[in-house]
This record gives C-alpha cells, structure tokens and sequence, in this order.
C-alpha cells in the first residue's frame, strides 16, 4: 500500500496519457484462459483423499480427489479425457486457493 | 436534609457509573491509545452541552452468572448535544464495560437515540468500539443488531447518520456503520472485518494481522468502506465536526450557510490546466479556485482517486463537488471510482445538496479485470445517480470529455440545468487519434506514409471536432467561458437555481444497479 508517486503513461484510445498509475492497478492479474488439464483447488481447503495415481488414464466426470474445506466435502472431477501426469499434493496437505493440484496430459 | 441526602445520593450513583469498567479497565483503554466513551463524546461536541439519557440502565441477563454481573449503563452513553451549535444525537459504546460488548439493554438504548434522532429530525453520531455480540445474552443480542440495522436502513436519507470506528468493530455489527452515510477511522485504532484473523487462519490457513485485514488504512484505500481517515482521535473529531458544517440537520432542510469569501488568488483557473489534453494537474486547486475560500472538503481521499469529491461551499451554500482527476490514473471511470461518485450523487440529492461537476476525462479504463468486475453495472450507477438527482446540477467541462464518459458526467442529456464549458473542452465521441484511426483507416492504410497521413488526419479531426463549439452549436453547452468567469457563472447558477422544481414519476422505489 505504499503510495506511487510515479508518473507513468496510461493508454486510452491510442492516446497516451501522462499520470499516476494506481497500485491496484499495477498489480493488476493479467488473464489466463482456464486450461482442463490443469485441476486447481478453487477454494483453499485440506486434500482428504487422492483417487488417482501418475500415469492412469482419466475420462471426463472421473472424480480424482476430495477437498475438504468450509466444512464440506467437495469432490474435484475430471473436466477432460487425458492421463494424469503429475499429482502435486498429498494427503492431508493443507492448500490455498488456486494451487496446482493436478497436471493431466 | 432529606432532600439533600437524595441529591447526594444520586451524586454518587453517578459517579460510580461514570467510572464505567472501572479504573483497571480505564487504564488499559489509555494504554491503547484510546479515550473513554464519555471523554470521546465530551471532545466532539461543544462544551457543556451533551444531555446524558439512560445512565441507569441495566442488564436483565440471568444465564451464565451474569445477574451478579453489574454493568454500568450496560456499556453504552446515549444522549445529545451540540456542534458548533447543531443538535446532533450521539452514541458510543464503553470498551471498558464488558468490552462494549452488545447486549438487549444496550441495543435498546442505542435504538432509542436513534429513534429519537430519527424523530427530532436531528443528525445521529455513533461511535463503535465493541467486542462484538455479548454471548452470554444470545439470540437477544442478535435481534438487538437487526433492530439496529433497521433503523439505519429507513433512517437512511432522512437524517444523516455518521459512524466512528474508535476500537474494534467486528463481525454482524460492521453493516450499521454500512448502512450509514459516512464512516470515520482512525489509524492503528479502528479494526472493521466481518470474519477475523483467527477464524480465516483455521478455516484458510492464511495468516494476517488485524491491522492488515481490516485496519485503518485496509478500508481508506482498498475496500472504500470508510470516508475519512485520521492519524489520531483528536483529528477524527476535528473532520466530524468540519462535516457537521457542511451538512443540514435532515432531509427536509437546506445545510446551514455561511459568510462567502472569495477564493485564494494563488489558484488561478488559467494556468492550473495544461493546454495539452494529455498532460496531468490537478483538479482540486480548480476547484480550490472557484469555492469560498478556497475551502474544500475532500471525501474519500484515498480511495478511488481517479474521482475527486467532496464540500465546498458557493456563495456561502454547501455544494457537492464530482471532479474527474487527472493527475491520478488520467481520471478515468472504473469500477471503485463509479462507485464512489455515485454514493456521493445521492447523498448531495437526498440532502438538498447541489451538485457541480468538473469534467476532464479520456473514457473507461480498459481491462479484463475491470470487465469481469461488472464495470458495465457499476459504471450504470454513475448514470442512475445523475439522472435521478433534482438537486441543481451544474457541470463545467474543462478539457476532454469523450464518449460515454461525456454522457455519464453529468452531460445536458442527464439533466444538467447548466452546462458550461472551457475554449479548452474537447467534446467528442472518442480522442482524436482513436477516432481517426477508425474513420480514415483506408486512407491510413492505403497511404505511401501510413504514419504521416495518420498526423495529418488526426489533426483534421482536432481541428474540427475537438472543442467546445460543435456541441454547443446544439445547445448541449450553455455558455463557452473563460476559466477565470467560472466562479461567477456557478454563483449564477447556484443562485438561479436556488428554488428549482422537478418533479419525478411516483414510484415506490427505482431499481439503481448495485
């Protein structure tokens, strides 16, 4: 929260504009396209149980772990066909919202 | 004698109650940094006048000891007085008594001074410092919040209502100072959060201090939640009492005016604004030069600052100002600044406040983030709010006021009852190197020297459409000035507009975007 004094460039309509950028705004998240084959935790949570291991093949619907978190079971299911590459938790770890948990392939 | 003796008597009862927690807990109130309830209320208003309603109220609780639990006034001071001579009804809750915590007795007084202010037509000050919902009183402390949040609610636009964070403020009990008009915090004092640190680390597992989930400075300049920051009590209580200037005792009343004076001559409206449209300043010494004595009262400094508003005062009257910023983030519209302008719109019009609106702004901030966080709706308040206000509204455009942005400030097509405009005012759908990079694309592209005829005919659309003169051709302008003939052409609109009329369709309620 520390105040920008910088001057920097704004574009609006092809026009650049001198003037004070926000924090917020510099630190804004540029965009990602959400990718199937990359299960994240949507809510920070503990992993109760992993279903599946390296290697196996997967099929849409197919449940791969459970998240336990605001006193719910959330079951993650399987957005995409495809092979689970990498698990990248285990059991009983505690994760925040957005980790990598899955990597499929 | 016996007369004497129950004076006496009643003598002492007060001052045990003055003693509130008692001595132990006085003192570790000072060691925070804070003031007892009563100091707090006896430094905010003027002298000798809070009348003390309510002193000897007490619990009814019985579960879990709590009858042999004596709690002065059960933890709060309700009562009224004056600032600078203005009635205001006030309450604050006591930490040194069962930690302000809110009980059925204590919810009753604070709704009964509420009730009151609500009645006498009279401002209502709050000041929060409490643990929270007394636990041992359960459900009864619970409906004493609802009945709280209620009366906030259809309070709300009839009298003012100002909230002061001096202490914890925590869980349900933060949605009254919500639902009121403005809140005030004080650095390292003020702690507003709905969930805590304790409960976010075991559910989330994610660590953070008080300070930084909901401090002081966490609700000035992220969430927008409070209006006015202070470094300590004192300084708070100086901006509450300054407000009180501004503002008038209810709905049905104008704001109090004052003895005009003429602004500083060192803001001088010609050289503050860069010719360059492109080239920042700030906005708030053009307003500094046309309000009385260059006083003006910002509102929400640290948040949003893309949008400046706040008070002033025009020939002695409060005045609502909305001031696009250039110097911050070229004073654009996005979500957090729409937001605040627009609160602030309905606040001037609920209040019979009019509004003047300065007008420098290259459009809508561009963004993934800014479009995944409903920019269209919250930006749609801006609009809703300039529409709906029939307090006077006045607008000067001062450089460039392109697309949606020229409409969405308080534009003739709003409403506006006076539109006036700066030689410098560019009034156009979009700047020119966008509009001509769209209307000449072919000769662009076509061209040997794509680049120069780009120039060329970005400087064919400034000449002719960038300035004030094509709108005003249609009457969207009222008047081209001067920018040193602003402040006589707004005292002249203020005054012409002093008794206006609009009448709106009678409905029970609009549905403004939320």
């Amino acid at each position: 929260m520390k105040e920008n004094n910088d001057q920097g460039f704004l574009n609006i309509n092809s026009t650049l504009y001198k003037t004070r950028l926000s924090s917020k705004f510099l630190n804004r998240k540029s965009y990602r396209p959400s990718d199937p084959k990359i299960i994240l935790s949507f809510i920070p949570g503990t992993i109760l149980d992993i279903f599946v291991k390296t290697g196996q093949n997967v099929k849409t619907g197919d449940d791969l772990m459970i998240l336990d978190a605001m006193k719910m079971q959330n079951k993650l299911k399987c957005l995409t066909d495809g092979t689970v590459k990498k698990i990248l938790v285990n059991k009983g770890d505690r994760v925040s919202k957005g980790t990598i948990l899955i990597e499929l392939e | 004698m016996a007369v004497n003796k129950k004076i006496r008597e009643l003598q002492e009862k007060r001052e045990k109650i003055f003693l509130g927690g008692g001595e132990q807990a006085i003192e570790k109130q000072k060691a925070m940094g804070k003031r007892t309830a009563r100091e707090r209320i006896m430094a905010l208003l003027d002298n000798d006048s809070f009348m003390e309603y309510d002193m000897f109220v007490e619990h009814e609780a019985r579960d879990f000891d709590m009858d042999k639990k004596s709690l002065p006034s059960d933890g709060v001071i309700i009562g009224s007085g004056t600032i600078y001579g203005s009635q205001v009804a006030i309450f604050a809750q006591d930490f040194t008594v069962a930690g302000g915590s809110l009980g059925l007795m204590h919810s009753r007084k604070i709704t009964k001074i509420m009730d009151h202010a609500l009645k006498m037509r009279m401002p209502l000050i709050g000041i929060n410092d409490s643990g929270g919902a007394r636990i041992q009183e359960g459900v009864n402390s619970l409906a004493g919040y609802g009945e709280i949040f209620f009366r906030n609610t259809i309070s709300s636009g009839v009298i003012p209502q100002i909230s002061v964070i001096l202490g914890p403020c925590a869980g349900g009990a933060v949605y009254s100072p919500a639902l009121t008009d403005f809140v005030f915090v004080v650095d390292k004092i003020s702690k507003m959060f709905i969930t805590g640190p304790e409960v976010i680390k075991t559910v989330l597992g994610e660590e953070i201090s008080m300070e930084e989930l909901g401090g002081a400075r966490v609700h000035s300049e992220i969430t927008g939640n409070a209006h006015f920051f202070a470094r300590s009590e004192e300084e708070c209580f100086e901006q509450i009492k300054k407000l009180i200037t501004f503002i008038p005792w209810s709905n049905s009343r104008k704001a109090r005016s004052f003895e005009p004076g003429e602004p500083d001559k060192r803001y001088n409206p010609e050289t503050i604004v860069p010719g360059n449209p492109t080239l920042p300043y700030d906005v708030k010494d053009v307003i500094r030069s046309v309000v009385d004595k260059s006083d003006f009262f910002e509102i929400m400094e640290l948040y949003a600052k893309n949008i400046v508003i706040g008070f002033g005062r025009m020939g002695g009257r409060t005045t609502g100002f909305v001031a696009n910023q250039p110097l911050e983030m070229a004073g654009v519209l996005d979500v957090d600044s729409s937001d605040k302008a627009s609160r602030f719109i309905r606040y001037c019009d609920a209040f019979n406040i009019p509004i003047i609106t300065l007008v420098d702004l290259p459009g809508y901030l561009p963004g993934v983030d800014q479009e995944h966080a409903g920019v269209i709706r919250h930006g749609a308040k801006v609009l809703y709010a300039y529409s709906e206000a029939t307090v006077p509204k006045i607008t000067v455009i001062l450089r460039k006021a392109y697309g949606g942005g020229y409409i969405a400030m308080s534009s003739r097509h709003l409403r506006a009852d006076f539109v006036f405009a700066w030689p410098t005012a560019e009034i156009a759908v979009m700047g020119p190197e966008g509009a001509a990079n769209i209307i000449f694309r072919k000769e662009i592209m076509s061209s040997d020297d794509p680049d120069g005829m780009r120039k060329q005919k970005v400087e064919e659309y400034k000449a002719k459409f960038a300035n004030p003169y094509v709108a005003a051709a249609r009457g969207y302008v009222d008047a081209v000035i001067e920018p040193k003939e602003t402040r006589r052409f707004l005292l002249h609109a203020i005054e012409t507009s002093e008794n206006k009329v609009v009448k709106l369709l009678g409905k029970k309620h609009g549905l403004p975007p939320s």
